[in-house]
């Protein structure tokens, strides 16, 4: 306490002259269209923002380019999906921002210890894709199933603890990264096309299948399954009822005990040395855990199904404890964070940035057209560590961004019945 | 002998006070905290204090809680024979087939020396070891015992019960090594001069004198077996279950009271197998 207190104290004298240049800038920055990163006074270097998510996002060059393109310290802290719900749940004084996944806001965002974004803060905004805003990401496409992040992604006020259906203007997460996930296959130990999720409980692969133990995950991935196999038809997966539950968790625990599966994966680790070691042929993966089997040179492929993909998406959220020249700052990286040499970073690795126009200049032409536009590769495809990731010729598997997240069947959710779920869950890894 | 008497009796509490206010604060009273939280209601992401049955009431209810429990014996049980069998042999190996004490420690510090690693590094580096294009199905198939690599090696309950026999065997030998040392070789002798025979020297003289140790050993392995959860799930592939798994399983889903249940009742059934273990040997008496 003693250490804090004097530190505040500090602080609010400074805030306010801190505060009156703060809005001058930002209302010179907006006038003149000037953007992000914005050159402050140099108390903004003292700032430390903490920030913690999953492994996914956090990476240490961000915060090493964050220091030199805005001055300040970003501290990061990686966690797994798990830890990163407890967290932000329970630990609102051990954060400033938060890199957590849509579904967890839903989860979170009533216990209040995050603050809304005003979206007129945001230099970006209106270049964000749709599918954040209002949920479509043409015109035409349709509103997938699940958690979808606009059902989420607004709020009523800067302290609203509620989720509203349209732009209100008071954003809960700047979205930052998200991807279209399905099925890893190994083509050699398969030997022929797979084109349903179905195929995850086919016979055939009995003793070679694996699902991720990770509920509100496995969950989804278990729905697209059953829907395929045409045991039944959800009305809404991301919202089952108790029925339902029981009926998809039944039917997998029958595969279980037929002993369909090698191995259930908790981290992204345990899904690679799965495949790799060839203990499974078919499992839900995810997209850089396909690349990381690929580099072993041992062919993986991120499967496009006929029933369509399964989404997630991760966002930055704000500590409510955040104010003064901390929150500006924290503006002032979200503004940058959707500038796009993060989004390129990222991109480069196979994800997709919220805003994919400011990317598109941190990517070299060919990195774009094979990343985003699905174009085969005209020479060697480095990801941002420098490894070589394709060769000239590659395609990347499922196509386009628009091909890949118009085809997404459902989002990562939380239900209603979540409690039921995750006790039906757990009998089901017991059973 | 009266005005020392009290005397005696201050000091006595005054040297035990340290250790006594440690455990109380490092121990006792996180237990008191979790037997507290286990009564209280959680809700997705928040925790109300409150004081129902309902976390009892559902896993009591549970016929999953009842399934995991009986496997958490089984691999207790098992573990214990395996453990209890190999450490057995080997303390009593170096106890009274080595004869030279400095064999003796050269070979036991033989014993401990795969625990210079790390516990979670010696279990994973069994699953390259036995999965299906592992070393020991490579083997197996080119000596041609098998034809197709043997499944039930990884990701099984075999493995499970392997990687725990590996773990914990050590825990065996230690204490039972250690009480076999303090028996008198006379004693060995006499039997023998009475005309007693090896297996009946072992059974009649040795087995006995070294019940203290064996009790320790199985207090060990019963307990840290019991307790486990990141064997039973990396070894069994997360196919299995035990009870600090389902506990895991909860914390991980911010279940803390539901979680917190579940550890005092893991709890109460550890002390109950303990209880009972102690029933047939005085470890104090006998140490």
């Amino acid at each position: 306490m003693t250490e804090t207190t004097p530190k505040k104290a500090k602080g609010s004298l400074s805030r306010r002259s801190v505060l009156k240049g703060a809005t001058a800038t930002a209302a010179f920055a907006a006038s003149t269209t000037l953007g992000a990163p914005m050159i402050w006074a140099q108390n903004i270097r003292n700032i430390t923002l903490r920030q913690f998510g999953t492994g996914v996002s956090n990476l240490n060059e961000v915060a090493a380019k964050v220091q030199e393109d805005l001055g300040f310290t970003l501290e990061m802290t990686a966690l797994d999906t798990d830890s990163v719900t407890q967290r932000a749940a329970t630990q609102p004084n051990s954060f400033d921002i938060a890199d957590i996944e849509y579904f967890i806001c839903k989860k979170v965002w009533a216990a209040g210890n995050l603050q809304a974004m005003d979206t007129a803060r945001i230099v970006n905004y209106d270049n964000i894709v749709g599918t954040f805003r209002n949920g479509r990401l043409t015109p035409e496409s349709e509103i997938a199933q699940g958690t979808a992040p606009h059902t989420v992604g607004f709020t009523s006020g800067q302290n609203g603890t509620d989720f509203v259906q349209e732009e209100s203007g008071w954003m809960t997460l700047i979205p930052t990264i998200y991807n279209a996930d399905t099925l890893g296959i190994r083509p050699d130990l398969i030997g022929r096309p797979i084109t349903n999720w179905s195929e995850l409980l086919n016979p055939e692969f009995a003793g070679k299948a694996s699902i991720l133990d990770i509920s509100s995950i496995g969950i989804m991935d278990m729905a697209m399954v059953v829907e395929s196999m045409g045991e039944y038809t959800y009305p809404d997966k991301g919202n089952m009822t108790q029925a339902e539950i029981d009926l998809t968790l039944g039917i997998f625990t029958e595969a279980k005990n037929n002993g369909q599966f090698r191995a259930f994966w908790r981290s992204f680790d345990e899904s690679v040395n799965l495949m790799a070691s060839g203990e499974v042929v078919i499992q839900s993966m995810w997209s850089p855990a396909i690349s990381a089997v690929r580099a072993q040179g041992i062919p993986c492929v991120y499967q496009p199904l006929e029933e369509g993909y399964r989404s997630w998406g991760g966002g930055l959220g704000l500590s409510a404890a955040l104010s003064g020249i901390e929150l500006d700052a924290a503006y002032e990286y979200i503004n940058w964070y959707l500038d796009g040499w993060v989004g390129g970073f990222l991109m480069r690795q196979g994800y997709y940035s919220a805003v994919p126009s400011t990317s598109r200049n941190y990517m070299s032409e060919d990195e774009w057209g094979f990343w985003f536009e699905g174009m085969a590769a005209q020479g060697d495809i480095t990801n941002p560590f420098g490894q070589v990731m394709e060769t000239t010729g590659a395609v990347r598997d499922g196509g386009s961004f628009y091909d890949r997240m118009g085809a997404v069947a459902c989002w990562n959710s939380v239900m209603d019945e979540n409690q039921y779920m995750v006790r039906k869950w757990n009998e089901f890894i017991a059973a | 002998m009266k005005t020392t008497r009290p005397n005696n009796g201050l000091t006595g509490w005054l040297m035990v006070s340290p250790l006594a206010v440690v455990l109380f604060f490092f121990l006792v009273l996180p237990i008191i905290m979790i037997a507290i939280v286990s009564f209280w209601r959680a809700t997705e992401f928040s925790i109300i204090p409150a004081f129902e049955w309902d976390n009892y009431a559902f896993l009591f209810g549970s016929h999953v809680t009842y399934k995991v429990f009986f496997s958490t014996f089984k691999f207790a049980l098992i573990t214990w024979a395996f453990t209890f069998t190999i450490g057995f042999t080997v303390a009593y190996f170096l106890a009274f087939h080595v004869r030279t004490l400095t064999w003796q420690v050269a070979l036991f510090l033989l014993c401990t020396i795969p625990f210079w690693t790390s516990n979670i590094i010696r279990m994973i580096s069994w699953i390259p070891f036995l999965g299906r294009n592992g070393i020991a199905n490579t083997a197996l198939q080119s000596w041609g015992l098998t034809d197709q690599p043997v499944e039930w090696l990884l990701f099984s309950d075999f493995a499970v019960i392997l990687a725990f026999v590996h773990l914990y065997t050590l825990f065996m030998v230690v204490p039972i090594f250690n009480t076999m040392m303090r028996i008198d070789k006379s004693l060995i002798e006499a039997a023998r001069d009475a005309g007693a025979s090896g297996p009946q020297i072992l059974w009649n003289v040795i087995i006995p004198l070294t019940k203290p140790g064996i009790m320790i050993g199985t207090i060990f392995v019963v307990t840290l077996v019991m307790g486990d959860f990141i064997t039973v799930r990396l070894m069994s592939g997360g196919q299995s279950a035990n009870v600090g798994r389902l506990i895991s399983n909860d914390i991980a889903l911010l279940q803390y009271p539901s979680a917190a249940a579940t550890a005092v009742v893991l709890l109460a059934t550890v002390l109950i197998v303990i209880g009972i273990l102690l029933r047939f040997v005085d470890i104090r008496k006998e140490l």
